[in-house]
């Protein structure tokens, strides 16, 4: 009687009391929203993590908890997918792997299943999410509700207006690619159930021209933030090359608000770096003419995207991988015979940018998956300007950081607009700075060059000589309308050795299948 | 009132106990033997009819037993025999029970209780220890592999203690996991993986189980609502006995490995017959000279021993069972090796008249591996180059071949030597895992319908691992480290679980009918820890660059469910079985009621045979119908808190440079606050009948399974969410079949039988939904990543196609059949070949499979047979897709490749990894087994000895060109053999 009793209390007990508290359970090391957001000290870590997306691929560097899936973790580093758009696509770079749908690149023979093509669009609106999260979070309503006041509070506000920079910064990269045709979410949409509405060209332009403009005042003055944080000086060229391509995003010329972009980060104090070369290397954290940067670093910052990917695939055939302070090439990267031929010396001797390895390499592709047809590139290397190695002794991990945007980059800019009948410059200007970079580049004036030869077409090929491989490129080419057309071919250019025209709907991107699908407000692109 | 029954209750039992002790006895001697071979039955069951006193046989099938004098009749009893109701004759009876074939008042354990067979109302399967696959499995599932129609038991390859892909009816989930749950003595075992373990199941010892039921459909399963979605397999061990006489049996088993065949890769001379007319001098330079067959060099023959000891007895009312085992086995892949011994204690003592029951079982193991490097060394094997030697290489890296530089380093992009692979690395844990539990069985005195059952179990394991590499090893040497490293690991799980359930029987004799009403409670939390690991240090205790961090992780989550079963049956002509449970799981949120998932059935059966039409029909001797409706839920995803927003830190090695400081960055989740509970509805029709006494019988069951809500990995709306990528409630697939399973005594002589059974399952599983909101041009997920570039996938998840269909390029031949490279069908017609031409070619899902086991008896010899077909199953060969083209020899400057001698027919320059060329139809009829038993009998001192010989994996019939067509996942690819298995055994018992 006593057993079944107490196996009846037991019953009870069970029954009634109830565990159903345990059916609340939460992750044991991982903190939630709240208590992240009630801390000061944890801002800025988050702040990192929206600018780590430009170079990382997840929370355990390099590999193993990535922050999208559908992919393999390294290929769908940010980086490693702009980088791979604005190059591969173009005159500048093939790739030698055959990786899915990799080769269509090059062929420009993408579909909208294209699973590279998702991963960029993918990675735009992850950080254009967690840009959206913490801009959400920050408000400054939430600052003081959290007790976060005073100096605190000021720079809370400073890493916010950062966030709203840098999530411009990938709504451009979506105006580019997509045509704008993108869904919009900004800070004031909830997260989780809902359907984005789908942008265009014209709204997207105005929107991150806005933000960009309501931005500029409360970032820090150029060179005053810390390396690798945006500053105004940052702000203004984003703003620069959202207006260089005015014509093309929304059909209206905005080259003298370029030029007034330019001309404010011409007067900021940056200088050139007497090395070309320097710009490229492991310690490129010195050079006085880097204004905003995506950074790596061989043993704090690892992922097997961004840097370590194109310093690794850049090497092959009979590169001595100890030259370029890796392990091992991962042989993949070359340019093609129509971007060499724009040095009328590729050996270097002479511009010294003209940095191709030709040892074993044919100058012509017969075979895109050959690495020794065409010529590779040792522009980025992981080893110092003294020649030393970078801090990854294994020499997998690479300390060269992402030089996003480079004076020179103005200074071509400037060149440009003044062609295009821009207010607020000058030719002669204009062809100072051309031969500031041509003097650089043959180390004495045997390369400058006259007013005369200030083309728009040799502002094109100097742009080429000059940010090659820097993932400007496809932009450029669709400026100047050749990159679909006849006009201009490139070796493989639409699939076919000496290259053919391909339709102009491959001006921009397809919008993926994955997300037509997940989201019925988005029409496809036309064309696709 | 309440005086009253007790007084009642503490007298009954004396009234009784003096009741008898008043009346006269006799005493009855006698011998039990099996009707058909004249042997001595051990522990048959022998009882006076309508009285209580009972007794057991003893080991020559002899008994005593006192009775009163007005006894007329024995009942005797055994499993897998015909009760028989015997007179009294004389003092000495001598009584032969007939083996029971159609097993129909078999007791089977249904979940929460047991039920007769012929009571059965959903689709149940039970296997018994005499119905195994009669071989030493290192894992348990082996022992129903081709025995029970719809359920497919696949070994994923022959690695040593690796498990086994099950499938029952297919597949009702995508996303989430489409393992049957399993449960072993009451306790739902993790069947998730665990850091060094080759596979969960392994850590139970096969010779110490008993039955496997198999619960098909919802009528059947959904007792165990909440993770019934894919089936549930019930485990029962072994027993002690009651008659209290200790029994010992020993059972060795000594075995042999021996791979059958190897993958056809080029052989050295065809090698350098392609080197020298394809390749450039450089290439010419880098043939050797030597004449390596690589797979040959990281094979041997393995061997094995299986050895179980166990005692069955009782002591006083504590019947007991103790068993201990140790099976060891080296791999056929060199190092490669399992050793474990194990122990189970079954304790069943009975209180109070029977009142109490207690049932106390724990299992433990501890399984120590070693692992090889399967990739490496396999796929190596294959493509390293035969023409040179496994040594004559630099002594720093350990005297083996490796392809170096011009300066003697190691080229990072060459593969290793496949030798130094396995030699120079030493991957080994240690598994300790223990399941156990404790289940208490009260019988009410005041009402002896009623019973209370408490169950409480655990399942617990701790891994420990540790991964060496040793100082030769050409991949630290390659990033400057020169004296070796060390990992380790570990790992543990805790999971536990609680059920209560009362039950109510009572026979109502009056209106013919019986109800059983049980309702019952379950808590269930499953606790896995992965601890900080430690830093990877050198030989020399430094600790190495790049180390990988383990992020510690404390996953947990829990289940409550709540339970009732009413079973009424009417005139033993209908029975009718309703469940409802209903489930919560921490996994989903508790807003919006998404916690609780509701999981009801209901089944009917009519036996057809108990109709007067029927009833001593000489043919029919068993006929019965059943329908059964019911639903199951799924809730086993990876991901325990998905629905919750939180952030992540991330590692040091994540962290990101603001200024001269690194700053390690805090990810918000991406996270679903709707998500709750897939939902699978099964119908079932089924018939099961016994013809000639049971001579033949057979079951044939229909169904159909719909899950809706499937518990999809999706793309998310960009921006709408954290991340790209999330599970969520989307999309539903079907999956209908026919099982058949017939048993048959063909033969039934004095010196020779013949008893065969035979199951088939014709299935098909289509996904019938896959996106939130329609959208006809949606060609699906890719899935079944595969190897030759990064990120390649050669399956498909589309709507209106089975799971997994191969996505493929229609390869184009010429007239001599030859395949044209690069030539496909366009099919869209578009005038180009883009992905957009790919299209859905089969699947690796059987349509049909077949299982059938013949037993042969011949006085004391006993030959048995399993015979396994699949039909309509088809693999992608990777093997011959990734190293079948020219290109591959000299992909990369340096060093050689060897190539799948695939090229030789296709002469594929370029690698085709999308053709349709590599799937192949890998349809196939293995005999599984065959196994030659000798019973030599009493061999003195009454010792029963038992002599066998088996052969496994015995032969295969397939068209298939690969190694073997059995591939869980449908792509080849580094597959570890399974050898041909040769084993003799020996048992004894006394």
């Amino acid at each position: 009687m006593l057993l079944s009793k107490i196996l009846f209390c037991t019953f009870l007990i069970v029954l009634v009391g109830g565990c159903t508290k345990d059916l609340d359970r939460f992750p044991a090391y991982d903190p939630t929203t709240e208590t992240v957001y009630a801390d000061f000290a944890n801002y800025k870590g988050i702040l990192a993590k929206i600018y780590s997306g430009l170079v990382l691929s997840g929370q355990s560097g390099p590999s193993g908890n990535p922050d999208i899936a559908g992919i393999d973790e390294g290929f769908s580093n940010y980086l490693r997918q702009y980088w791979k758009l604005q190059e591969l696509t173009t005159d500048e770079a093939v790739i030698a792997w055959n990786d899915g749908s990799l080769p269509e690149y090059h062929k420009m023979t993408w579909t909208d299943g294209n699973e590279f093509n998702r991963a960029m669009y993918d990675r735009i609106f992850y950080q254009v999410s967690i840009a959206n999260e913490f801009i959400r979070q920050t408000t400054d309503g939430n600052l003081s509700t959290r007790s976060i006041t005073g100096a605190d509070a000021d720079e809370a506000r400073t890493f916010r207006a950062e966030a709203r920079f840098l999530r411009a910064l990938s709504y451009w990269h979506a105006l580019d690619i997509y045509g704008g045709n993108v869904p919009f979410v900004t800070d004031a949409d909830p997260i989780g159930a809902f359907l984005p509405q789908q942008t265009n060209a014209t709204n997207l332009f105005a929107y991150i021209e806005n933000e960009l403009k309501e931005v500029e005042p409360l970032l820090l003055a150029a060179k005053t933030n810390e390396y690798g944080r945006a500053d105004k000086a940052a702000c203004w060229m984003l703003l620069a090359k959202l207006y260089l391509n005015a014509e093309v995003y929304i059909g209206s010329a905005r080259y003298t608000d370029c030029l007034t972009e330019v001309n404010k980060v011409l007067s900021a104090g940056y200088s050139l770096e007497s090395n070309y070369a320097n710009n490229f290397l492991a310690d490129n954290n010195n050079s006085p003419e880097i204004i905003f940067s995506a950074n790596c670093d061989g043993l704090r910052t690892q992922s097997y995207g961004a840097m370590t990917f194109l310093i690794h695939a850049s090497v092959g055939g009979s590169m001595d991988p100890a030259a370029f302070g890796i392990n091992g090439g991962w042989f993949g990267l070359r340019a093609t015979s129509a971007f060499v031929n724009k040095f009328e010396d590729p050996t270097g001797f002479t511009d010294k940018r003209a940095m191709f390895y030709v040892n074993g390499q044919n100058l012509e592709i017969n075979d895109l998956f050959n690495f020794t047809d065409g010529f590779p590139v040792s522009k980025f290397k992981n080893v110092t300007s003294t020649g030393v190695k970078g801090s990854d002794n294994t020499g997998t991990f690479v300390d060269t950081d992402w030089p996003m945007f480079r004076l020179t980059d103005a200074h071509l800019m400037y060149m440009e607009c003044v062609l295009r009948n821009a207010s607020g410059g000058d030719k002669s200007t204009a062809l100072t700075y051309a031969n500031a970079i041509r003097g650089r580049a043959y180390g004495d004036a045997s390369g400058n060059i006259q007013e005369t030869d200030l083309t728009l077409n040799w502002i094109l090929d100097e742009r080429a000589r000059e940010l090659y491989w820097e993932a400007t490129r496809r932009t450029d080419l669709i400026r100047y309308g050749l990159y679909t057309s006849a006009e201009y071919l490139w070796p493989w250019k639409g699939g076919v050795k000496d290259g053919t025209a391909v339709a102009d709907f491959r001006n921009i991107m397809p919008i993926p299948q994955s997300d037509i699908t997940a989201n019925t407000n988005l029409q496809q692109n036309q064309g696709y | 009132m309440r005086v009253q029954s007790l007084i009642k209750l503490l007298v009954l039992p004396l009234l009784l106990l003096s009741m008898q002790s008043w009346s006269q006895n006799k005493s009855i001697s006698g011998k039990v033997t099996d009707a058909k071979d004249g042997k001595p039955l051990i522990g048959a069951s022998v009882k006076a009819k309508g009285g209580t006193n009972g007794t057991t046989t003893n080991s020559e099938g002899a008994f005593t037993l006192s009775v009163p004098t007005t006894t007329t009749e024995l009942e005797v009893s055994m499993v897998g025999y015909t009760l028989a109701t015997v007179g009294i004759t004389g003092n000495n009876l001598l009584v032969g029970l007939e083996p029971a074939i159609g097993t129909l008042n078999d007791v089977v354990v249904i979940g929460y209780g047991t039920q007769k067979k012929k009571d059965f109302t959903g689709s149940i399967t039970s296997v018994t220890s005499k119905d195994f696959v009669k071989a030493p499995f290192a894992t348990p599932e082996q022992l129903i592999s081709g025995k029970v129609a719809g359920v497919q038991v696949t070994s994923n390859s022959g690695e040593p203690g690796v498990g086994s892909t099950i499938r029952i009816r297919g597949q009702a989930s995508l996303s989430a996991n489409t393992a049957p749950l399993i449960v072993i003595d009451g306790v739902a075992v993790d069947n998730g993986g665990l850091a060094g373990s080759p596979n969960p199941l392994s850590l139970i010892n096969a010779n110490d189980i008993e039955t496997f039921v198999v619960l098909k459909d919802a009528s059947a399963a959904a007792i165990y609502g909440s993770r019934a979605s894919n089936g549930v397999i019930l485990i029962t061990t072994k027993k002690g006995s009651k008659s209290g006489q200790l029994k010992v049996n020993f059972n060795t088993t000594a075995s042999k490995f021996v791979n059958s065949e190897l993958v056809p890769v080029l052989s050295s001379t065809q090698f350098r017959n392609v080197v020298n007319s394809k390749g450039n001098p450089d290439d010419i330079a880098l043939l050797g000279t030597s004449n390596t067959n690589w797979q040959n060099e990281i094979y041997r023959v393995g061997y094995a021993t299986d050895n179980n000891l166990s005692l069955t007895g009782g002591i006083k009312a504590l019947p007991y069972r103790f068993s201990i085992g140790y099976y060891g086995q080296g791999g056929v892949l060199k190092t490669n090796s399992i050793k474990r011994p194990s122990a189970t204690l079954n304790l069943n003592p009975k209180f109070f008249d029977n009142h109490l029951s207690i049932d106390v079982s724990v299992k433990g193991s501890i399984s120590e591996s070693r692992f090889a490097n399967v990739g490496g060394a396999i796929g190596g094997a294959l493509t390293y180059d035969p023409t040179q030697s496994v040594f004559g290489g630099k002594q720093i890296y350990g005297g083996y071949f490796q392809w170096l530089d011009a300066s003697g380093n190691i080229l990072n992009l060459a593969p290793r030597n496949p030798v130094s692979t396995l030699n120079l690395s030493d991957n080994t844990s240690k598994v300790l895992r223990s399941v156990g539990n404790i289940q208490i069985d009260y019988k009410f005195h005041f009402l002896p319908e009623l019973r209370a059952n408490l169950n409480l179990g655990y399942d617990a394991s701790t891994s420990r691992g540790t991964s060496i590499s040793l100082p030769q090893d050409p991949g630290l040497i390659a990033s400057g480290l020169f004296n070796g490293s060390i990992f380790g690991y570990s790992e543990n799980v805790k999971n536990q679980l609680l059920e209560a359930y009362l039950n109510y029987t009572k026979e109502l004799t009056a209106i013919k009918s019986k109800i059983e009403v049980t309702a019952g409670y379950g808590y269930y939390d499953f606790l896995r820890v992965i601890p900080d690991n430690n830093p990877s240090l050198d030989f020399k205790g430094d600790t190495l660059p790049n180390p990988v961090f383990g992020v510690p992780n404390k996953p947990q989550y829990t289940m409550l469910s709540a339970y009732s079963r009413l079973i009424y049956s009417f005139d033993n002509r209908f029975i009718l079985t309703a469940t409802y449970r209903t489930d919560a799981s921490s996994k989903f949120p508790s807003a919006g009621g998404n916690r609780w998932g509701q999981f009801p059935s209901a089944a009917l059966a009519w036996r057809i045979s108990n109709e007067k039409f029927l009833k001593g029909s000489s043919v029919i001797s068993d006929l019965k119908l059943r329908v059964g409706y019911g639903e199951t839920g799924q809730q086993d995803i990876g991901n325990y808190y998905s629905y919750l927003a939180f952030f992540t830190p991330s590692t040091p090695t994540a962290s990101y440079q603001f200024g001269n400081a690194y700053y390690q960055t805090n990810r918000p989740s991406g996270y679903n606050s709707e998500i709750k509970w897939e939902q699978t509805l099964v119908r079932n029709i089924g018939l099961d009948f016994g013809l000639l006494k049971n001579r033949i019988s057979g079951t044939v069951d229909v169904y159909q399974k719909e899950t809706s809500d499937l518990l999809l990995f999706t793309n998310v709306p960009a921006g709408s969410n954290l991340t790209n990528s999330l599970f969520a409630n989307i999309g539903s697939m079907k999956s209908e079949g026919i099982e058949a399973s017939l048993n048959a005594s063909i033969i039934q002589g004095k010196n020779f039988t013949w008893d065969m059974s035979f199951n088939a399952t014709v299935q098909r599983v289509e996904i019938t939904d896959l996106t939130l909101n329609p959208d006809p041009t949606f060609k699906g997920f890719e899935v079944g990543g595969i190897a030759g570039g990064v990120g390649n996938n050669i399956q498909i998840h589309s709507e209106g196609f089975e799971p997994n269909s191969f996505y493929v390029y229609k390869q184009v031949y010429d007239q001599n059949g030859k395949p044209l490279e690069g030539v496909y069908e366009d099919i869209n017609r578009d005038g180009f070949i883009s992905s957009a031409d790919k299209y859905r070619y089969n699947s690796p899902n059987s349509d049909a499979f077949f299982g059938t086991t013949q037993t042969f008896g011949y006085k004391n010899l006993t030959l048995t047979t399993v015979l396994r077909a699949n039909v309509g199953n088809y693999i992608y060969n990777n093997v011959s897709s990734n190293f079948g083209a020219y290109a591959g020899f000299n992909r990369n400057d340096g060093f050689l490749n060897n190539l799948h001698s695939s090229v030789l027919e296709t002469n594929f320059q370029n690698n085709q990894l999308f053709s349709d060329y590599y799937i192949e139809n890998a349809s196939f009829l293995r005999m599984d087994n065959i196994n030659l038993t000798y019973n030599v009998g009493n061999i003195g001192n009454n010792i029963n000895l038992r002599l066998s010989g088996i052969v496994q994996n015995v032969f295969t019939i397939t068209k298939y060109s690969g190694l073997d067509p059995e591939i869980s996942g449908g792509v080849d690819n580094n597959f570890y053999p399974r050898p041909t298995i040769y084993s003799i055994s020996a048992n004894i018992d006394f």
